[in-house]
C-alpha cells in the first residue's frame, strides 16, 4: 500500500514536471480554451442565463476531450512497457486519472474566468457553482481519460475518442446541466445536495471501473 | 442451447402475439389513443429484448476478459449485434406511433433521447471494433469498452428517466417507472403483453444464436483454408 502510493506520486510529479518543461502543450490547451470562448462570444454576445450554461458545459466537453486526447500518446511503447514493469498498471492509471483531473480543474477555472470576462455573469449562487463546475469537469475529465487509454490502442485516435466519448457524456452532461441551472436563480430548490452526491457517486463508479479495466488494455 | 421446444414456444408466443394484440379487446379510454395501444405488444418488447441482449452481451466480454476464450467474443458481438438491431426496430415503432399520437415522430422526450444515446453507444463499439486489424486486440479492448459502455449506460437509463417529465407512461418525475406504467394496464392486455415480452425475447435468442454458430463455422472454415 505504501509503496503504491509512492508509486503514484513519483508518476503524477512525473507528468506535472513533463507539463511543466514542454510548456507549449499547457500553453496550447490555454489557447484552445481562451479562442473557443472567444468564438462563442462573438457569435452569441452576452446571453441569457439558460444559454450561458449550455454554452459553458459545451466548451467543457470540448476543452475536455483536447486536453485528454494526448494523455497516452506523449510516451513511447518502451517506456509505457518501462512504467509497467516499474509500477503496475493500476497505479500507472491511478496517478494519469489524478493528473488529467488536476489539469482539468485548472482548465476550468480559467474558463469560467474567461466566461465571466467575456460572456457576463449571470451566475447567483457563485461559490456552488465552482464547485459544481470542477466536480463536473473532473467528471469529463475521468470518463475521457479512460476513453483516451482505450482510443490509444486502436488508429484513427482522435476521431474514435469523441466517436465513443459523446454518446456516453450525453448522461452526464444532461445531469451538470440540470445541477448548474439552479445556481443561476435565487429560489434554492430542494434536492440540490442530492444530485451533488449522484455526481460523486458517478465520478467513484468511473473510477473503480478505470481501475478494473484498465490492467486487461495494457496486457498486450 | 440446440433444443428445439424454446423455438417452438417462441413461434407459439409470437403467433399468439401476433393474433391476440389484434383481436384482444381493447378498453377505449378516449379519443385519441384508440387502437393504437395495440403497438405495447410490438414497441414495448423490442426495448425488454434490447436490454436483455445487452445484458448478456456484456456477461460475454467479462467472461472474455477473465478466460481469453476467442469464442466469448463472437458470443458477446453477436447478442450486441441482435440488441441493437432490436433497438433501432423499437425506435422506429415507436416513432411511428408517435407521429400520430404526439404529432411528430420526434418530441425529444427524455426517453426517445436515452434510447438514441444507448443506439449510439452500441455504434460506436461497434466503429472501435472496426478500428482494429488483429483479431486478439480488437476483442480485448472491444470488450473492455463494453463493459464500461453498460456501466455508464444503463444506470443513466434507469436514473434520468425518473428526473424528468416524460410523454411516455408513467413519466411522472419521480414517481415514474422508466419505462412504462405496469399498474394500470388491463386484465386482457396483461395477458396478451407479457407472453409478447417473452415471444420476442426467444426471437431475440434464437437470431444471436444462429448467428453466433455462423460465425463460429466461418471462423473454423478460415481455419481450415
Amino acid at each position: 500500500m505504501a509503496s503504491s502510493f509512492k508509486n503514484i506520486t513519483t508518476l503524477l510529479k512525473k507528468d506535472i514536471l513533463l507539463e511543466w518543461r514542454q510548456q507549449y502543450t499547457l500553453y496550447g490547451i490555454l489557447l484552445y480554451v481562451a479562442s473557443t470562448i472567444f468564438i462563442v462570444y462573438l457569435s452569441m454576445g452576452q446571453p441569457e442565463a439558460t444559454v450561458w450554461n449550455g454554452l459553458f458545459w459545451v466548451v467543457q466537453l470540448f476543452v475536455c476531450v483536447n486536453a485528454m486526447a494526448k494523455s497516452f500518446l506523449q510516451e513511447s511503447r518502451g517506456r509505457m512497457l518501462y512504467y509497467y514493469t516499474v509500477s503496475g498498471a493500476t497505479d500507472y492509471i491511478i496517478s494519469k486519472l489524478l493528473f488529467n483531473a488536476l489539469l482539468m480543474a485548472v482548465m476550468t477555472l480559467v474558463s469560467i474566468l474567461i466566461f465571466l470576462l467575456l460572456l457576463g455573469n449571470p451566475v447567483y449562487y457563485f461559490g456552488q457553482f465552482i464547485l459544481i463546475s470542477i466536480l463536473g469537469g473532473v467528471g469529463l475529465s475521468l470518463v475521457f481519460t479512460f476513453l483516451a487509454a482505450i482510443a490509444a490502442k486502436a488508429q484513427q485516435q482522435a476521431a474514435l475518442m469523441a466517436i465513443m466519448g459523446f454518446p456516453l457524456i450525453i448522461p452526464q452532461l444532461l445531469l451538470l446541466g440540470k445541477i448548474a441551472r439552479q445556481v443561476f436563480e435565487p429560489i434554492v430548490q430542494a434536492g440540490f445536495w442530492q444530485m451533488i452526491l449522484l455526481l460523486i457517486l458517478l465520478d467513484c463508479m468511473i473510477i473503480v471501473l478505470a481501475i478494473i479495466l484498465f490492467p486487461f488494455l495494457w496486457k498486450d | 442451447m440446440r433444443k428445439s421446444w424454446w423455438k417452438v414456444l417462441c413461434l407459439l408466443l409470437l403467433f399468439y402475439t401476433c393474433i391476440m394484440g389484434f383481436l384482444v379487446k381493447i378498453p377505449v379510454l378516449d379519443g385519441r389513443l384508440q387502437q393504437s395501444i395495440r403497438n405495447l405488444y410490438f414497441h414495448v418488447p423490442m426495448w425488454f429484448c434490447m436490454q436483455i441482449l445487452f445484458s448478456i452481451s456484456v456477461v460475454y466480454s467479462i467472461l472474455r476478459l477473465r478466460s481469453q476464450k476467442q469464442m466469448h467474443d463472437i458470443y458477446a458481438v453477436e447478442f450486441a449485434r441482435t440488441g441493437l438491431i432490436f433497438g433501432f426496430l423499437g425506435i422506429t415503432t415507436g416513432a411511428i406511433w408517435a407521429n400520430y399520437q404526439w404529432g411528430e415522430p420526434w418530441s425529444g422526450d427524455a426517453k426517445q433521447n436515452g434510447a438514441a444515446i444507448a443506439l449510439l453507444i452500441y455504434c460506436a463499439y461497434f466503429i472501435l471494433r472496426g478500428s482494429f486489424q488483429d483479431t486478439e486486440k480488437r476483442s480485448t479492448i472491444s470488450a473492455v469498452y463494453n463493459i464500461f459502455a453498460f456501466a455508464m449506460l444503463f444506470p443513466t437509463l434507469w436514473i434520468l428517466p425518473r428526473m424528468t417529465e416524460s410523454l411516455h407512461p408513467g413519466g411522472q418525475g419521480s414517481e415514474g417507472n422508466p419505462a412504462l406504467n405496469g399498474k394500470d394496464l388491463a386484465p386482457a392486455m396483461r395477458a396478451v403483453f407479457w407472453p409478447a415480452v417473452f415471444g420476442w425475447m426467444l426471437l431475440g435468442l434464437w437470431i444471436a444464436t444462429l448467428r453466433i454458430r455462423l460465425q463460429t463455422l466461418k471462423e473454423k472454415y478460415a481455419v481450415f483454408q
